[in-house]
């Protein structure tokens, strides 16, 4: 068995991390699952924060919003219990479309201790004869970082799943609906049907769960949730994850295997996508290859990310940084990566910063705060919160995910002024 | 606890970060939890700042808060002072860290760095982010500034007001320091733009302060007259009037002429072209920070000859100000925050052109209106390429040409008013060099507003003949017979009572 750099050493830092908080998944989940609300009991920096981070992307009334606390609620916590009821009803008069409301913990929720679990059992109790489910979970960046968000959400979702014991396969983990149909297309053409997905895409579609349960992770990022499934009595599938041919094939053919379908029937159905896929991949690799990449942590994407750029675009890893490293769901990237790669876990900015400038790489992948200053230090970068918004799992997107790379170095290329 | 979807101001230490990273030689340690760092990218990505902005936070996490927070802290504060070498330190809070009651002011002074510190309380829950830079740039004045050792000559200043992330900031500085040089006031010191801590010690040297934005540098100019005894100039240089008073106020001020060798602006003689005859009126709702709707209004009524409909602000701070401006066009101020408000009283004045925020320019884009922003909050278009500022003349120029760009032109207005039923050229249609076709239907938009449930119906003549009514003034006229017939009694609306109604209101 391939170790990989499952042994290597991690450099383990602690110091000012330039990341988002859980909050900002409320930017995609708030788009995903299409009947759901999601109101942050915070403060004016976390209503700020999803609108610098959504850029002000107006364009219907959003599906979120904070319900800013004051002063006065800060003075007695009764009295805020009482307030958030009143947000609750205004917010539900206003959008009666509302299926399913998420009350999402912040920084200053969490050091108030407002119990927003008892909040939303209570508010469940109210509107829930008018088909409005209450749920909450936990976006602050004292508990979660950015990705997290998600995991806290879809973890929060476990509970309300109807149990069946029934085999299916459950794929776990927001993804962009063209890849979902994309990845339906080929489980379907393998004869796998009893397929579903966490997130829904409606609250009244969400899935069910139980001993037959085998689940998929489509995102790095989801210890809770599936710690939560597996408690339900779903059965957790090692694989890659799904980037790059190379993850996509391993990543449908552990799912599929697990159900049960014949090798022969696997390969029938990935050869002509995972066939396309590679020859879609050789301009990016002509471009990349033998180029140097440097992963400042952002998502918990950058060990799968990396292992693409290396294996599959052949670029050189001189940093793999990543704010959270969940070993037992990373085991299989961890071997696919090679021996030397040097680890980094959490964060001291400008220690890293200083790695970053002593290393000159190619590409720096980093976030929006970091990326303009590198920039007009010489370094080319790409900035990581659009690996996140963008659809770069399964075989039709590798090119575009190699793309993303790929363009910051061309445009350089390119500039003469 | 107040239900917001989306704010026109950040939270107050984010004012203290504008105050910070528009200096020079003063860093901020931030007491805040992980994060709060997002609001580095209003900086470089925003702004396109080349450089990161000059902030270190303590980024503490759940496991932080079990141990010791004000360590932390300490150690964040003392590796910033190593690494950057500031000449002061400015320590404070975010939300989450107040909460905490770790005293960063304190824990600063506690570590002995070899610096000045200057600690702000800036209240989360109740404050927003320009009080917050208001703020800290008054305690960073009261902690630096200085009286002059000998007396300043009477014709010098400082320019007070300008920050990082700030609409035009930039652009208006520049315009201004050519204005007060060229009339032959020194400007002693810019701040907080450009200055550094050592700069402000300098405040001292001048005669005078230009208060280029109250809302961020009005504290700190108060501050200055008390304790300096130094006068502020009242009027903000937005368009051509207020420019020409300014210049009288600060000539007087200086002891000077009031008179400036050459008035370099087009905008008196583009506003009295003939061209310009078709703005006469024209429906404007103006929202923003005080100051720039203040100023906006005027201009567009004194300058453009436009009609204001609407006038509002969402800082509280200053609405006293609004509603007396509001008054001079017999409207009542919109105070709010609140953007759906804003929404819904832009659609209900029926007005052809939109002066407000990014928030406005989305409601704009929604309701198909013509928009220009005046004000911040703004968005990465905001922060131009090229020399832009709204203050001064050029900024007159600036002004003419952006508020009166979306607007449709004199003869192209005619013409569509002519000829509504052309095929190609007619609000629904698609430009035929981009291959005609019909365009999506627009949302809301046409909606009339009716005060009474009174069942009123329009004949299918009357609503044909409303179409013939250019889209943009299409609103009013529907609203405007609809408000007539329901006067009146009148439950079928024809092609009749639309004349009708157009000639009651055109007496």
């Amino acid at each position: 068995m391939a170790r990989g750099c499952s042994d290597a050493p991690v450099l383990r830092e602690r110091g000012q991390r330039e990341v988002f908080c859980g909050l900002t998944g409320i930017v995609w989940l708030h788009r995903k699952i299409q009947d759901a609300f999601f109101l942050v009991v915070g403060s004016r920096t976390c209503a700020h924060l999803l609108q610098s981070a959504a850029g002000v992307m107006i364009f219907a009334e959003p599906r979120f919003a904070t319900a800013l606390m004051e002063e006065r609620d800060l003075a007695g916590l009764a009295d805020a219990h009482d307030e958030l009821d009143g947000v609750v009803a205004k917010l539900l008069r206003r959008r009666p479309d509302i299926r399913m409301l998420f009350l999402v913990g912040s920084c200053p929720s969490e050091v108030i201790k407002l119990d927003l679990g008892r909040a939303a059992q209570r508010l469940d109790g109210v509107h829930k004869s008018n088909g409005v489910r209450v749920l909450s979970y936990s976006g602050s960046g004292i508990e979660t970082t950015f990705t997290q968000g998600e995991d806290a959400c879809l973890a929060a979702l476990v509970p309300q799943m109807p149990r069946d014991e029934a085999p299916q396969l459950l794929v776990v983990g927001a993804l962009a609906e063209v890849v979902e149909d994309q990845l339906s297309r080929i489980f379907s053409a393998m004869g796998l049907t009893n397929l579903a997905f966490l997130p829904p895409r409606r609250a009244r579609e969400l899935a069910s769960v139980g001993r037959g349960t085998k689940m998929l992770l489509a995102q790095p990022f989801l210890a809770d949730t599936a710690r939560a499934l597996e408690s339900r009595g779903a059965v957790h599938i090692p694989a890659l994850f799904p980037l790059g041919v190379e993850g996509t094939t391993a990543w449908l053919t552990a799912g599929a295997a697990a159900m049960g379908i014949s090798a022969q029937r696997i390969r029938d159905a990935v050869e002509m996508p995972e066939t396309r896929a590679r020859l879609a991949l050789e301009r990016a690799r002509a471009e990349l290859s033998g180029k140097r990449v440097f992963f400042m942590p952002d998502s918990q994407l950058e060990i799968p990310l990396a292992r693409f750029l290396h294996n599959e675009l052949g670029m050189e890893l001189i940093e793999v940084g990543t704010p959270f490293l969940h070993r037992a769901h990373m085991t299989p990237e961890l071997e696919a990566m090679p021996a030397n790669t040097f680890l980094s876990e959490g964060q001291h900015v400008d220690r890293q910063l200083d790695r970053v400038r002593a290393a000159r790489p190619d590409l720096t992948v980093c976030g929006l705060g970091l990326a303009n200053p590198l920039e007009a230090e010489g370094m080319t970068t790409k900035w990581a919160i659009e690996l996140v918004f963008t659809p770069i799992q399964g075989y039709n997107q590798a090119a575009d995910l190699a793309e993303l790379f790929a363009r910051p170095l061309r445009r350089k290329a390119l500039l003469e002024v | 606890m107040q239900l917001s979807f989306w704010t026109y101001e950040g939270p107050p230490h984010v004012g203290a970060m504008r105050v910070a990273t528009g200096m020079t030689g003063l860093h901020y340690v931030l007491h805040a939890p992980q994060g709060d760092t997002y609001a580095d990218l209003l900086f470089t990505m925003i702004e396109r700042d080349n450089k990161r902005p000059p902030v270190t936070y303590t980024t503490f996490q759940a496991r932080d808060l079990g141990a010791d927070t004000a360590d932390l802290f300490k150690e964040a504060a003392r590796d910033a002072y190593e690494r950057f070498r500031p000449e002061a330190l400015l320590v404070g809070a975010s939300c989450t860290a107040e909460l905490l009651q770790d005293d960063p002011g304190g824990l600063a002074k506690a570590i002995n760095l070899p610096i000045p510190v200057v600690g702000v309380e800036l209240p989360a829950y109740q404050k927003k982010e320009n009080w917050g830079a208001a703020e800290t740039f008054y305690q960073l004045v009261r902690a630096f500034a200085r009286p002059a050792t000998t007396p300043p000559e009477r014709a010098s200043c400082n320019i007070l007001g300008p920050t990082a992330l700030g609409f035009r900031h930039r652009d208006d500085v520049r315009e201004i320091v050519g204005l007060l040089e060229g009339m032959g006031v020194r400007v002693n010191v810019v701040a907080p733009l450009g200055a550094a801590p050592s700069d402000l010690m300098r405040l001292g040297d001048a005669h005078f302060n230009v208060v280029l934005y109250p809302e961020i540098g009005g504290v700190a100019a108060s501050f200055l007259k008390r304790t300096l005894k130094q006068d502020a100039t009242k009027t903000v240089p937005i368009g051509v009037g207020a420019t020409r008073e300014f210049i009288a106020e600060v000539a007087a001020l200086a002891g000077l002429e009031a008179s400036v060798a050459t008035e370099a602006c087009r905008l008196p003689w583009y506003s009295r072209s003939v061209d310009s005859t078709y703005l006469t009126g024209k429906r404007v709702f103006i929202f923003g920070d005080a100051t720039h709707a203040v100023a906006a209004a005027r201009v567009a009524t004194k300058e453009l000859g436009f009609a204001v409909v609407g006038l509002g602000t969402y800082s509280r701070e200053q609405a006293r100000d609004v509603r007396d401006a509001a008054a001079l066009y017999g409207l009542e101020a919109l105070i709010t925050d609140d953007y759906l408000e804003v929404e819904a009283a832009i659609e209900a004045a029926a007005c052809e052109l939109v002066l407000g925020t990014q928030m406005e320019r989305n409601i704009a884009k929604r309701l198909g209106l013509p928009c220009a922003v005046i004000s911040a909050p703004v968005h990465v278009q905001d922060f131009p390429a090229r020399y832009s500022p709204q203050m001064g003349f050029e900024g007159a120029n600036v002004i003419f040409d952006t508020w009166v760009h979306p607007l449709m032109m004199g003869l192209e207005e005619h013409l569509l008013a002519m000829f509504r039923e052309d095929r190609e050229f007619n609000d629904t249609a698609k430009p035929s060099h981009l291959g005609g076709g019909k365009l999506p239907e627009k949302p809301a938009g046409d909606v009339a507003v009716l005060d009474a449930p009174l069942l009123q119906v329009w004949t299918a003549e009357g609503e044909a003949e409303l179409k013939k009514i250019p889209f943009f003034v299409r609103g009013k006229a529907r609203r405007n017979t609809e408000k007539f017939a329901a006067q009146r009694g009148i439950a079928n609306i024809t092609v009749e009572t639309l004349y009708d109604a157009k000639a009651h209101f055109a007496r």
